[in-house]
């Protein structure tokens, strides 16, 4: 597969794309409109929050991005690449975790790296040493040999956050990767992640409905009903409250 | 990635015999079914038909040796089905999303999920003909790889076809569904059981419904190979039904349009 010429948005070198762009981004499943001119980027090395209640249609922009399937109008990119016309350069770069569970659970954790990284095209030997490599960062090396089924829910996500890092992507998609584990797991996870934006060289955009996740200089998108109704810094949008009375009031449900 | 499709190829074959490996019971079952057809209907069916000489067949044959390639077919026919009906299960599981978040295009991981679960049909199929071998069955030396071909090609044919009715009718994401309205009418309406000139003499709307049927194609396809013939019609037929059934697939999970904007996987 090669780069189609103008598959990438921006001129200039590559690196100085962003991880991800979306601009103007609409989607609607029928009469039901998830989407509605959705815009905003997320920076190379940041740690950009998607925040939005349930239904506020962060599954089906992590949909897009990945291209299960099309928008309906706007255009994404992938450090450069559009999602569209160059997929497969898009998809290269990206590491994805779904809102559910993806493991095969029948299979060992080793074979399901192997498999994933047979999907990015990655010989066995090189795979096998970065599968070492990915299961020490989220600490699970001892568990190589174990079914995925039978692991916890918190070894669960920590193990697919390792497959999404094994084709070394640019950025990853996490969909609330944090729901339905305890305090601890939740904890470990939303620190693996900041630990591997700070020494893994990768973003992170990361879907959650919890603000307690979010720290003071992160980036922030606030969807609401498909609508993109804050950006920027969480203490920024903050201002002189805290996150959650400020997303109250932008959702209008402020007294 | 450029050079890796022979490894994503590997890889999702590897899965799938790994799968496999883990459901011997689907091994035995998909065993059982046609060795209950030769053996006690095969028996039964012996003295009541009198077959004539047909080609590929030399000389008069017996009912057993009438039946092995239909049965060949058959396996394939509910490894097809089965494999398809497991691509619903990896939709709703998430399996389907990790595989197709491959940077590769979406044709080629289709296509080599399927080609990978032909494979595993392939064994079956020569486990099949091994027992069939013990039991008087046997076909010439040459036909055992002459029908390897046809039996990749039928495979891809069915397992195609099965993708495309999971992807597009819903009542049939069930094996009973499959069973009664897909399995049991190509099985029984084909040249599997009774030659078509047999159907016409008993009823022509048979034999015309017998000889509309692909599967009809993939029993002759199989027959002919497996005795070092080419049967050119069930050739064009098996080849032109795979692709229109493959490309309906690709077309189906096309990001553009088709079932991923219907339904969340
Ligand atoms: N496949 C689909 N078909 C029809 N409507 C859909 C589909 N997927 C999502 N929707 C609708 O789109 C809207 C956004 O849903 P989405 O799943 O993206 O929200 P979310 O932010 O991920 O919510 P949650 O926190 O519950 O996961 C909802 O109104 C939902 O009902
Ligand atoms: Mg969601």
């Amino acid at each position: 597969m090669t780069v189609s010429p103008g598959a990438r948005l921006t001129g200039g070198a590559p690196d100085l794309a962003p991880a991800l762009v979306v601009a103007d981004v609409s989607h609607s499943f029928g009469a039901v409109q998830a989407l509605k001119g959705v815009s905003f980027s997320v920076a190379r090395g940041a740690f950009t929050a998607l925040l939005g209640v349930n239904g506020a249609g962060k599954t089906t922009l992590f949909s897009l991005i990945t291209r299960l399937y099309d928008s309906t109008s706007g255009q994404i990119a992938v450090a450069g690449f559009d999602a569209r016309r160059a997929p497969g350069e898009a998809l290269a770069r990206l590491g994805v975790v779904f809102q559910t569970r993806a493991l095969d659970t029948d299979l060992t954790l080793r074979q399901n790296l192997h498999y994933h990284a047979a999907l990015h095209g990655i010989a066995r030997k090189p795979a096998e040493a970065r599968i070492a490599e990915v299961l020490a960062l989220v600490d699970l090396s001892e568990r190589i040999d174990h079914r995925t089924g039978a692991l916890s829910g918190g070894q669960q996500r920590r193990a697919e956050i390792a497959r999404a890092l094994l084709h070394r992507p640019e950025l990853l998609l996490l969909d609330e990767a944090t729901a339905g584990l305890d305090v601890r797991a939740r904890a470990e996870v939303l620190a693996l992640v900041r630990r591997l934006i700070r020494h893994e060289n990768v973003s992170a955009l990361f879907a959650t409905h919890v603000m307690d996740e979010i720290e003071p200089a992160d980036d922030v998108v606030l969807l609401h009903r498909g609508e993109v109704l804050a950006r920027g810094r969480a203490d920024s949008i903050a201002g002189a409250g805290d996150l959650t009375s400020a997303f109250l009031s932008l959702t209008g449900q402020a007294a | 990635m450029k050079a890796g499709w022979t490894i994503a190829f590997a890889g999702i074959a590897r899965r799938e015999v790994l799968r496999f490996a883990r459901q011997r019971e689907r091994f035995l079952a998909a065993l059982v079914r046609p060795l209950v057809w030769l053996f006690i209907f095969a028996a039964g069916f012996r003295s009541v038909l009198g077959l004539s000489i047909t080609a590929p067949y030399e000389t008069y044959v017996l009912y057993e040796v009438y039946v092995v390639p239909g049965l060949c077919a058959m396996i394939q026919l509910f490894n097809g089905m089965q494999s398809s009906l497991s691509m619903v299960y990896d939709r709703e599981t998430g399996a389907m999303r990790t595989l197709l978040v491959s940077p590769y295009p979406r044709w080629f991981l289709l296509g080599a999920k399927l080609v990978a679960g032909v494979l595993v049909s392939i064994l079956q199929v020569y486990a099949f003909l091994g027992i069939a071998w013990l039991w008087g069955v046997h076909p010439p030396a040459i036909g055992w790889l002459t029908v390897l071909p046809a039996l990749l090609l039928a495979g891809v044919m069915l397992g195609s076809l099965g993708l495309l009715i999971s992807s597009t009718i819903r009542q049939l994401e069930n094996f009973a569904g499959v069973m009664n309205f897909v399995i049991f009418p190509m099985f029984f309406a084909s040249s599997a059981l009774y030659p078509l000139w047999r159907m016409k003499e008993s009823s022509v709307l048979l034999h015309d419904i017998c000889a509309l049927n692909p599967f009809t194609y993939a029993v002759e396809l199989i027959r002919f190979a497996l005795y070092g013939q080419v049967n050119l019609t069930a050739l064009a037929v098996v080849a032109g039904c795979t692709a229109v059934f493959f490309g309906g697939t690709v077309f189906m999970y096309d990001p553009a349009k088709g079932l991923w904007r219907k339904r969340p996987g």
